[in-house]
């Protein structure tokens, strides 16, 4: 089984190719620039020096978000378009779920987010366990980090916090969880495109044309509206 | 020994249509697919660039499996793979840049981008042969610009628009007189049912210049609105469309003509959503019947956003040699003199 992996949601833009099953080649950075740009000569480069052909694909694995909607989308439709072409299924796994992976083997509750401004983020609680599975435990959601880690700090359990975004709120995790909050140093905060793929070979594809985006949220002018739409039913 | 038949793959995702077409020749539509968002943003009265971009992701691949199923073909047929790259928005671009990109790179076709009014011209190609120097005049919502093509793939702008284009006062227009969106074709519908008598500015600027300018007229429009609305004085809509059409379609002619004299040009077409406008291709066309010049409009399907356009501009480019590499990103502000230069000389 030969997988491509694609993550494109967040700052960290990543790839990686599983040769046979095997991890054959992984392409991570972090650095703010233009995953438009770099994403497809990266693909270039890992599928050229890990021999394999687009054609040799047998699976694409790619993250959904949440994270920046450009960057999911830049991600998204390159994944689906080269499925569709290749005629091979396509596994769409959340962002937080493949940070959430870094710390498979743990045995801990696990918090991954992702910073959405103005002290908002994307978040989700999940529980490894030492078999190497991650499982949801509290649904993905965007929220204000403030109302999140309360509702962690009432259920009193150590938990690991994993996010690209640590360092910004780094402070406030630790006024709210003290010595429940697990830090890491900050390798293993970026989510691995390797990872991606293991997460993805287990699920069952998607199908193709439907998918879309985990945004987690509207945009602005439609929940306006909306809102709208309810004050006037109201009326 | 044959020639053989070139098949070029379109994407067009610059705004607020997901569209793919296959090109024979870069003159023959072999098929042509748009999936139109205006349902979508009719409610906001305008395009929510963010909405947009997420109806490109949803539309995506189903428009793409349309054209290659309506086609009969597939993407072993294809010759390159060509997408529009800029002017448009920025977010609505990439969805076409990056599908056209994983597109070509699995299928090691080549890729070129488009830019897309030289899309919007080439979409007269469609229906007839150039002939060399042309005039093309391009409106839309977000153009206004005379361009003379000396050849194939050189484009040098004459005129532009100084604020508004022809198509944004329209739109503008349309919103003070509380019609739908987009209020283009409802203006030009009022228009022909009105008369002309107010009497709006022409904004004719300097004696040689082929400039427009739009936003004095939007203003008389709005002023005239709101003085007659204090003074309890009724203004037929269908007049107010008509004196407006008419300021617009009389500078946008009569600099066209001007120009077509002055450059001696063989062909005038008429590119862009505003080309649909029933008032200015009727002034048009008797503007011209007269000379010696050929008056080329393409018809509705052709004027407003499509991919076949794309594919036929592309595959000009693809024939002068040009390949854009793997790391194409859409450019929402792409000059047309630049891209114009670098299909000609770059590779
Ligand atoms: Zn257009």
């Amino acid at each position: 089984m030969n997988i491509l992996a694609i993550d494109t949601s967040n700052e960290t833009m990543g790839v990686a190719v599983l040769k046979e099953g095997q991890l054959a080649g992984e392409y991570i950075t972090k650095v703010k620039k233009n995953h438009s740009v770099r994403l497809l000569p990266a693909i270039d480069q890992i599928m050229r020096e890990t021999e394999v052909n687009p054609k040799d694909l047998d699976k694409i694995v790619v993250a959904k978000g949440p994270g920046s909607y450009t960057g999911v989308r830049i991600g998204l439709s390159t994944a689906k378009t080269m499925a569709w072409t290749l005629n091979i299924p396509i596994v769409a796994v959340s962002s937080l779920e493949v940070v959430a992976y870094q710390s498979a083997y743990l045995n801990k509750q696990v918090c991954p987010f992702f910073d959405a401004r103005r002290g908002l983020v994307y978040t989700g609680l999940y529980q490894s366990n030492d078999k190497g599975n991650v499982t949801l435990l509290w649904d993905e959601i965007n929220i204000s980090f403030e109302k999140w880690l309360e509702r962690l700090a009432e259920e009193g359990k150590p938990t690991v916090f994993l996010s690209q975004d640590v360092d910004i709120h780094k402070g406030l995790i630790e006024e709210y969880m003290g010595d429940l909050a697990i830090i890491p140093e900050s390798m293993y905060h970026l989510p691995r495109p390797s990872l991606l793929a293991l997460a993805g070979a287990g699920k069952q594809p998607d199908s193709l044309h439907t998918l879309t985006p985990n945004y987690l949220r509207l945009v602005e002018a439609e929940a306006k509206w909306l809102e709208k739409q309810e004050k006037s039913k109201d009326d | 020994m044959n020639i053989k038949d070139q098949y070029i793959l379109g994407i067009e995702t610059s705004c607020d249509e997901t569209a793919v077409a296959i090109v024979k020749n870069g003159t023959e539509i072999i098929s042509n697919v748009v999936a139109s968002q205006i349902e979508s943003h009719k409610r906001f009265g305008g395009v929510v660039p963010e909405i947009a971009s997420r109806h490109h992701v949803e539309q995506m691949t189903i428009v793409l499996e349309e054209a290659f199923t309506k086609a009969k073909m597939t993407i072993d047929d294809i010759d390159a793979v060509a997408v529009t790259e800029g002017p448009g928005l920025v977010g609505a671009l990439l969805i076409g840049v990056n599908t056209a990109k994983a597109l070509a790179f699995a299928n090691s076709k080549p890729l070129i981008g488009v830019h897309h009014i030289a899309g919007h011209i080439y979409a007269n190609q469609l229906e007839k042969e150039f002939s060399f120097p042309l005039l093309a005049l391009v409106v839309s919502g977000g153009h206004t610009e005379l361009i003379l093509m000396k050849d194939h793939g050189s484009f040098e702008i004459i005129g532009e628009t100084r604020d508004d284009a022809a198509g944004e006062a329209y739109d503008k227009v349309a919103r003070t007189l509380q019609l739908p969106y987009p209020g283009g074709p409802f203006i030009d519908k009022l228009a022909q049912e009105g008369k002309e008598t107010i009497d709006f500015p022409r904004a004719w600027l300097e004696q040689d210049s082929y400039d427009f300018s739009f936003s004095g007229l939007k203003s008389a429009v709005i002023n005239k609105l709101h003085n007659a609305e204090q003074r309890n004085e009724v203004l037929e809509k269908e007049d107010i469309a008509a004196s407006f059409q008419a300021s617009v379609i009389d500078v946008l002619v009569t600099k066209t003509l001007k120009a077509a004299i002055a450059y001696d040009v063989k062909q005038v077409i008429v590119a862009g959503g505003v080309a649909a406008n029933k008032g200015l291709r009727k002034e048009l066309e008797a503007k011209f019947v007269a000379s010696p010049i050929e008056l080329l409009i393409p018809p509705l399907y052709l004027c407003t956003d499509n991919a076949a356009m794309i594919a036929a501009a592309g595959t000009v480019a693809y024939n002068q040699g040009h390949r854009a590499a793997w790391d194409l990103n859409a450019n929402p502000s792409l000059s047309l003199e630049k891209y114009s230069l670098r299909t000609k000389y770059e590779n």
